[in-house]
C-alpha cells in the first residue's frame, strides 16, 4: 500500500492556496467598465508613442493639427484650398496623407466618418473590456479543462490496454486507475465553468451573447443564428451533463470490477471490464469529438474543422501517457513499484515519443490543409493565431514535435529517468501551450499573456491534481493480485 | 597444429542450443559463428555479440534526405525561377515551407529506409548471385549449429559438445 507523504500532501495544498490567491487576484484586477478600459488604452497609447522614437511628439502633433484642418476645411466647402491642405498633409505627415484625401472626397459624409470614428472607438474600447474581463475567465477554463483532459487520456489508455490484452501494462493499471480518479473532481469543477458560462457570468462563448440568434438585434449573427440548432445553451449543457457522467460512469465501474476481481475466485470480473471498457471506447470516439466542438472549436462559432476532434484527442492523448509515466516513475523512485522495470518505462516513453509525432500530424494536417487553400473563413483562425500568437504558437510544435523527437528518439534515454521527465514536462507544458492557443485568441484575443492569472490556474489545478491522485493512490494496493495478465507483466521485458 | 580444423555441434532444439552457448562461453571456447533457421531471442546477448549501429546510420541517412530534399526545393522553387504558382509565396523558404513539408518528409523516411537496408545488404555481405554459406542444409529448416574452432584440443571439445545435449558433433576439415 502506498501512503501519501506529508512533504507531498502541505506541497499540493501550497500550490492550491497559491493558486486560489492568484486567481483571485486576476479576477479583483480585471477591469470592472468601460473607463478603467479607456484609462488603459490610453496609458497603452501614451507609452506606445513615447517609448519609441524622439521625433513622435512632434509627429503627432503636426498630425493633430493636419487632421484639424481637414476637419474644417470642408465643413467650409472651400474647395480650392483643398489642395494645400493636401500638399501640407504630403510634406508634414505622410501617414495622414492617406487619410486626408479620403476624408477630403466627400464632403457630405464627412459628418458622418466623423461620428462612426467615435462609434468605432467606443467599439473598440467595449471589445477590450470585453477581452480584459475574460482574461482570468479563460486563464480559469483552459488549466481546468487541460487537467480535467489528461485524466481523461489517461482513462483511454487504460481502456485501450484492457482492450487490447496488453501484457505489459497491468502492473501500472493501479497508478492509471489513481490518475483518473482526478476525472470526477475535476469534471465537476469544469461543468460548474460551463454553467457559470451559461448564465453569463462571463463571455467566453460569444454564441451565448443576448440577442445573437435574434433579428434585428444589435447582436444579430446570422452565422451563429444558422448553427443556433445545435449551439443552443440548454442542448450544449445537456451533451456535458451526458458525456461528464458517461466518462465518470466507466471510471467508477471499471476501478470497483478491478478491485472485485482481486477478491474472486474466477475470472468473471475481467470480462466484465473488457466489455465494459470496449463499449466505453465506443462511446469515448464520439463522445471525445462532440465535446471538442462543444467545449473548444465552440468559443470560435464561426469557423469549423473536421479533423478537429481527433486533434484534441491526441493532445490530451500525449499528456495522459506522459503523466501516468510521471507518476509511474515517482513512485518507483520512492520503491513503491518493484514490479516496475526499465521496460515498462521504456514502452510508456515509446507512447509518449509516437503519440507526440502523431499530435504532430494532426496540428500540421489542419494547419497545412487550411494554409494552402487559404479560404478566407477558414483561414482567419491561423492568421490571428500566427499574428497574436506567434510564439505560444509554432513554440507548441517545438515543444510537442522537435523536442520529443530528438530526446525520445533513442531508446537507451528511453530507460534513463530524468530524461524522460525532462521530456515530460517540456510535452506537458507544450500541450497546456497548445490548449491555451485553441482557447485564448478566440477569448482575449491579443489581450493574452502568461501571468498571474494563467500561472495561478495551472497551480491550483496542478495542487488539486496531485492531491486527488496521490490520495487515490493510497486507497488500493498498488499491483493488482488476480488479473490474468499480471504474471506476464510482472515479468515483462523488452 | 591443424589451424583450419573446426567442431561443429548441432542441436535440435533453441533452449538446448542457448544452454549450449552459455556453457560454451563459461568455459571460454571461441564460438566462431551460429547458424539457425529462424531468431533466436537472446541468442546476440548469449554469444555477447556487440549491439547493431544500424539505427544510428538511419538517423543519419534521415538527415541526409531532410538536407537533400531542403536544398533541392529551396533551389528550384525559391531560387532558381520563383514563380508565382496560384499566389503561393515564393519569397523564401520559410513563407512556402508548408507545402514542402510533405516531400521533407518523404525524403528523408526515403534515405533514412533504403540506405539503411543497403547498409544492412553490404555488412551481411548479402547480394544476388552470392553462394551461400550454409555448413549444413539442416540449418535452414530445423537445426541449429554452432561453429567452434579447434586448437589441438580436439578430443576435449568433442566431448565437451556431447555433453551439451548436442545431437550430432562433427570435426570438419576448413579451406
Amino acid at each position: 500500500m502506498y501512503t501519501f507523504s506529508s512533504k507531498l500532501k502541505t506541497f499540493s495544498f501550497v500550490l492550491m492556496i497559491v493558486g486560489i490567491l492568484g486567481i483571485g487576484y486576476g479576477f479583483l484586477t480585471a477591469p470592472k467598465d468601460i473607463h478603467e478600459v479607456e484609462a488603459i488604452l490610453k496609458a497603452e497609447e501614451a507609452e506606445h508613442h513615447g517609448g519609441g522614437h524622439e521625433a513622435a511628439p512632434v509627429h503627432e502633433a503636426k498630425t493633430e493639427s493636419a487632421t484639424h484642418e481637414a476637419h474644417t476645411e470642408p465643413v467650409a466647402a472651400v474647395t480650392p484650398s483643398e489642395t494645400p491642405v493636401d500638399s501640407v498633409a504630403h510634406d508634414t505627415a505622410a501617414a495622414v496623407a492617406h487619410t486626408a484625401p479620403a476624408t477630403h472626397a466627400e464632403t457630405a459624409r464627412h459628418d458622418a466618418k466623423a461620428s462612426a470614428g467615435h462609434d468605432e472607438h467606443k467599439e473598440h474600447a467595449e471589445h477590450v473590456l470585453h477581452q480584459l474581463q475574460n482574461k482570468p475567465w479563460a486563464a480559469l477554463y483552459v488549466a481546468c479543462l487541460f487537467f480535467m483532459l489528461i485524466a481523461l487520456g489517461a482513462l483511454a489508455f487504460y481502456a485501450i490496454q484492457q482492450v487490447a490484452q496488453a501484457g505489459w501494462s497491468p502492473v501500472l493499471f493501479r497508478v492509471m486507475q489513481g490518475i483518473t480518479a482526478y476525472l470526477l473532481p475535476g469534471s465537476i469543477i469544469f461543468f460548474i465553468l460551463l454553467l457559470l458560462s451559461g448564465f453569463h457570468f462571463n463571455h467566453l462563448f460569444v454564441w451565448m451573447n443576448d440577442g445573437v440568434t435574434e433579428v434585428g438585434h444589435e447582436n444579430y449573427d446570422a452565422l451563429i443564428a444558422g448553427k443556433s440548432g445545435y449551439l443552443n445553451f440548454p442542448f450544449w449543457i445537456i451533451r456535458a451533463a451526458i458525456f461528464i457522467a458517461g466518462w465518470n460512469l466507466y471510471r467508477h465501474l471499471s476501478r470497483k470490477n478491478c478491485l472485485a476481481q482481486d477478491e474472486a475466485t474466477d475470472n468473471s470480473f475481467y470480462k466484465k471490464n473488457f466489455k465494459m471498457s470496449a463499449a466505453f471506447l465506443v462511446f469515448f470516439i464520439v463522445t471525445e469529438s462532440i465535446m471538442s466542438w462543444d467545449w473548444i472549436m465552440s468559443v470560435d462559432p464561426h469557423w469549423f474543422s473536421t479533423l478537429f476532434g481527433w486533434y484534441v484527442f491526441a493532445s490530451f492523448f500525449v499528456s495522459g501517457i506522459t503523466t501516468i509515466s510521471m507518476v509511474t516513475l515517482y513512485l518507483k523512485s520512492k520503491g513503491y513499484l518493484e514490479n516496475v522495470n526499465s521496460s515498462h518505462i521504456h514502452d510508456l516513453s515509446k507512447f509518449m515519443f509516437g503519440i507526440s509525432v502523431f499530435w504532430t500530424y494532426l496540428w500540421f494536417s489542419q494547419f497545412m490543409l487550411i494554409w494552402y487553400s487559404n479560404i478566407p473563413e477558414e483561414v482567419t483562425y491561423f492568421k490571428t493565431r500566427i499574428e497574436d500568437f506567434n510564439l505560444p504558437f509554432f513554440g507548441a510544435v517545438a515543444m510537442n514535435f522537435v523536442f520529443p523527437i530528438l530526446l525520445l528518439i533513442n531508446t537507451d534515454f528511453k530507460r534513463v529517468s530524468w530524461i524522460i521527465v525532462t521530456a515530460g514536462v517540456v510535452i506537458l507544458f507544450g500541450h497546456y501551450v497548445d490548449f491555451f492557443n485553441m482557447i485564448m485568441p478566440a477569448t482575449v484575443g491579443d489581450r493574452w499573456f502568461i501571468g498571474i492569472p494563467e500561472i495561478a490556474a495551472i497551480l491550483f489545478f496542478l495542487g488539486l491534481f496531485i492531491f486527488v491522485v496521490f490520495s487515490a493512490l493510497t486507497k488500493a494496493p498498488l499491483v493488482p493480485k488476480r488479473n490474468p495478465f499480471i504474471e506476464e507483466s510482472k515479468h515483462f521485458h523488452y | 597444429m591443424s589451424s583450419n580444423k573446426v567442431i561443429h555441434a548441432i542441436y535440435n532444439d533453441d533452449d538446448v542450443l542457448m544452454d549450449a552457448v552459455h556453457k560454451t562461453r563459461a568455459a571460454h571456447h571461441h564460438i566462431e559463428e551460429i547458424f539457425t533457421p529462424f531468431p533466436v531471442h537472446g541468442l546476440d546477448k548469449a554469444m555477447g555479440l556487440a549491439p547493431t549501429r544500424l539505427a544510428i546510420c538511419a538517423f543519419i541517412y534521415g538527415c541526409i534526405g531532410l538536407t537533400v530534399a531542403t536544398v533541392m526545393m529551396n533551389y528550384i522553387m525559391i531560387t532558381d525561377w520563383p514563380q508565382d504558382i496560384g499566389g503561393k509565396p515564393s519569397f523564401s523558404y520559410i513563407q512556402n515551407m508548408p507545402a514542402f513539408v510533405p516531400v521533407m518528409f518523404e525524403m528523408t523516411v526515403f534515405f533514412a529506409a533504403h540506405l539503411m537496408v543497403i547498409t544492412f545488404y553490404m555488412r551481411s555481405r548479402l547480394w544476388p548471385f552470392k553462394e551461400a554459406e550454409n555448413p549444413d542444409v539442416r540449418t535452414t529448416d530445423d537445426h541449429f549449429l554452432m561453429e567452434v574452432a579447434v586448437h589441438d584440443n580436439e578430443a576435449e571439445l568433442v566431448k565437451f559438445f556431447e555433453g551439451t545435449g548436442a545431437v550430432e558433433v562433427k570435426v570438419i576439415d576448413k579451406h
